[in-house]
């Protein structure tokens, strides 16, 4: 069985969504996570003209991190409708975030996450790199 | 984690799990449930959050857990703690990122035969007149300062802009406003994202359910509701949109440094907490008051607009189309209270999550004509099986914190419902059974296949055998809306 370096997978909450997500380093596990959170909430981009924003966002960890980059994902969609497929020069510190991230208008979405949850959140160092389980509130 | 043989058996409806379980516990876990109950519930992390919950600093009594728990995240769903006021704590996740998430309910004067007809028609209309869906917007457009009014004065706002009546406001918990609200400690974020959602319902498990009153089991409290037999009702389950979801997000993040520096060690970050009289803690008290606050104004919204659709529906149909409010009430709210506990009247701040505020007779802020029957509880239940009105007891203010449970509680995971039901099926099937169903999304309607959900009725049967809650009357679904 060939195991894909980066990705993410559906883990079983009962009332919630948990993704299990993995990838060889920070940056990557980042820019899966958001992947992961946009096939969850059935997030699908129109083929109309590309749109870009550059983030920049602190936080006292990388835990905390990585919520406020999500749902500042998840506000952009709400707010402007935008849903983003691509995510380039991403710079990760243990308390800072910059990058480019580039999509397009949503199209449609089916579910609507409601917030990114600390709920036993951990980045966890592993042989592979980096994984990291999120609960989020639907 | 805990067995059965661990937990202490009370009576048929109680079981506790000593605080000498954990060593970090600081009061014991008190679980209403049958045994069929409790064991279904032990399949998941329910009771290891309750646990979780039970070290959380200043708590006083039993961290409370109602029949229909599931598993949530950080604080169980169905959870009641009560802290010390004011020197324990508030934790925003122990209440919930949906704050006032509630459930209203309308009576009405018409009959199934007179609506039988007319059931698909307004379901349609119910669909058109109140708006849902991921990030729905409403017809409403909020400038800055009317927002903060309906911070300040929830559903005193909706009357003065004509979506209430006084009758409405009367029979809503705390009369539809919160005092001690304070637009001032909410983020431009959150007011960016509750302007132009006012009057929605959302999506995932929202909704607005016609019912019928199928059966009465205490007539004179049915009476005193407008709760008669054979008649339609109205459901509408909804909370602050994302107004309160940014408000909890905003709160729980600020928590995170808030525990370091208030030196408190929790098992798991999601239940971060500030004491209540820490400048930390009355900014997110008085912010999560202006997210109830629009709640309730939200659901006054719905209910207009509900309105609305029933007097296109029935006018010239029936004689009376009105629909009246029996009640509305929050299960995912924190609360400044006075309990006994140990013999003592205690000022204690409730945080209930999936828990419905069920105070008994006599109880202090319920409306003169519910003053001796006790506040109604709403506990509606998955679209495909009945809902229930209950009130709560004299028994539930000495025994949970006048508290309750919520609805039916989770029974299968999102994943595994989407696996096992294909939504297109699923409204089939529930037409069938005529059931008229309106929902933005099949997959979403999948999740919440009635499969998913334990048996209302065992719920219901716990709460009343434990004595917190009594039976008045069982609802059952026509056409439901979801988003």
């Amino acid at each position: 069985m060939v195991v894909q370096s980066a990705g993410y997978h559906e883990i079983e909450h009962m009332a919630d969504w948990e993704l299990h997500v993995w990838a060889p380093n920070l940056s990557a596990l980042f820019e899966q996570a958001a992947r992961g959170m946009y096939a969850l909430s059935g997030t699908h981009l129109q083929n109309g003209p590309r749109r870009m924003k550059f983030l920049n966002l602190s936080a006292a960890d990388r835990e905390s991190l990585l919520v406020i980059f999500l749902e500042e994902l998840l506000f952009l969609g709400e707010q402007e409708h935008i849903g983003f497929d691509n995510y380039d020069d991403l710079r990760l510190s243990e308390n800072r975030i910059e990058l480019q991230i580039e999509g397009a208008t949503i199209l449609s979405q089916s579910k609507e996450i409601k917030a990114v949850t600390y709920h036993n959140l951990e980045i966890r160092e592993t042989k592979q790199g980096y994984e990291v389980n999120i609960v989020f509130d639907v | 984690m805990i067995s059965l043989q661990e937990m202490l058996r009370i009576n048929e409806f109680e079981w506790e799990i000593p605080v000498a379980f954990r060593a970090d516990m600081r009061v014991p876990v008190r679980i209403f449930a049958t045994r069929q109950l409790l064991e279904a519930v032990m399949e998941d992390k329910s009771l290891e959050q309750a646990i979780n919950a039970a070290t959380l600093p200043g708590l006083v009594g039993h961290v409370l857990v109602m029949p229909d728990m599931h598993q949530g995240y950080g604080f169980p769903i169905g959870g009641v703690a009560a802290t010390r006021y004011p020197d324990g704590v508030i934790s925003p996740g122990a209440i919930g990122y949906d704050i006032n998430c509630g459930v209203r309910l309308l009576g009405s004067q018409i009959s199934f035969q007179q609506a039988e007809g007319f059931l698909d028609e307004l379901a349609s209309a119910l669909d058109h007149y109140c708006p849902s869906g991921v990030g729905g917007k409403g017809s409403l457009r909020l400038n800055e300062a009317e927002l903060d009014r309906i911070c300040r004065e929830g559903s005193r706002w909706a009357l003065k802009a004509g979506f209430a009546t006084q009758a409405d406001l009367r029979r809503t918990e705390e009369g539809g406003c919160l005092d001690g609200a304070d637009p001032s400690r909410v983020s431009k974020r959150a007011k960016d994202r509750g302007r132009p959602q006012l009057g929605t319902l959302g999506a995932g498990n929202h909704f607005i359910e016609v019912d019928l009153v199928e059966q009465v089991f205490d007539p004179q409290a049915a009476g005193v509701m407008g709760l008669e037999p054979g008649n339609l009702v109205l459901q509408i389950h909804c909370g602050s949109r994302g107004f309160g979801h940014q408000i909890c997000s905003d709160y729980v993040k600020d928590f995170q440094g808030a525990v370091r520096r208030y030196n408190i060690q929790l098992p798991d970050r999601e239940l971060v907490c500030a004491p209540l009289n820490s400048p930390e803690g009355e900014n997110y008290l008085a912010a999560m008051r202006c997210a109830a606050n629009y709640a309730f104004a939200n659901r006054q919204v719905l209910a207009h607009h509900a309105r609305q659709a029933f007097e296109q529906v029935f006018a010239g149909k029936v004689s009376n189309w009105h629909l009246h409010q029996v009640y509305d009430i929050a299960h995912n709210m924190g609360k400044i209270e006075t309990h006994m506990i140990a013999g003592q009247m205690v000022k204690v701040c409730v945080h209930r999550k999936g828990a419905t505020r069920a105070f008994g007779p006599g109880a202090a802020g319920l409306p003169p004509e519910y003053q001796a029957i006790g506040q109604p509880v709403l506990v509606p239940g998955s679209m495909g099986t009945a809902s229930w009105v209950l009130v709560g007891t004299k028994e539930s203010m000495v025994r949970s914190f006048g508290s309750s449970c919520h609805g039916a509680g989770r029974v299968m995971s999102r994943s595994k419902a989407k696996k096992m039901v294909w939504g297109e099926d699923l409204r089939k099937e529930l037409e069938a059974g005529g059931i008229q169903v309106r929902a933005g999304s099949m997959a979403g309607l999948a999740e919440e296949a009635p499969q998913a959900y334990k048996d209302v009725d065992a719920v219901v049967e716990t709460v009343s055998g434990a004595g917190i809650a009594r039976k008045v009357a069982r609802l059952r679904p026509l056409a439901v809306v979801k988003g």
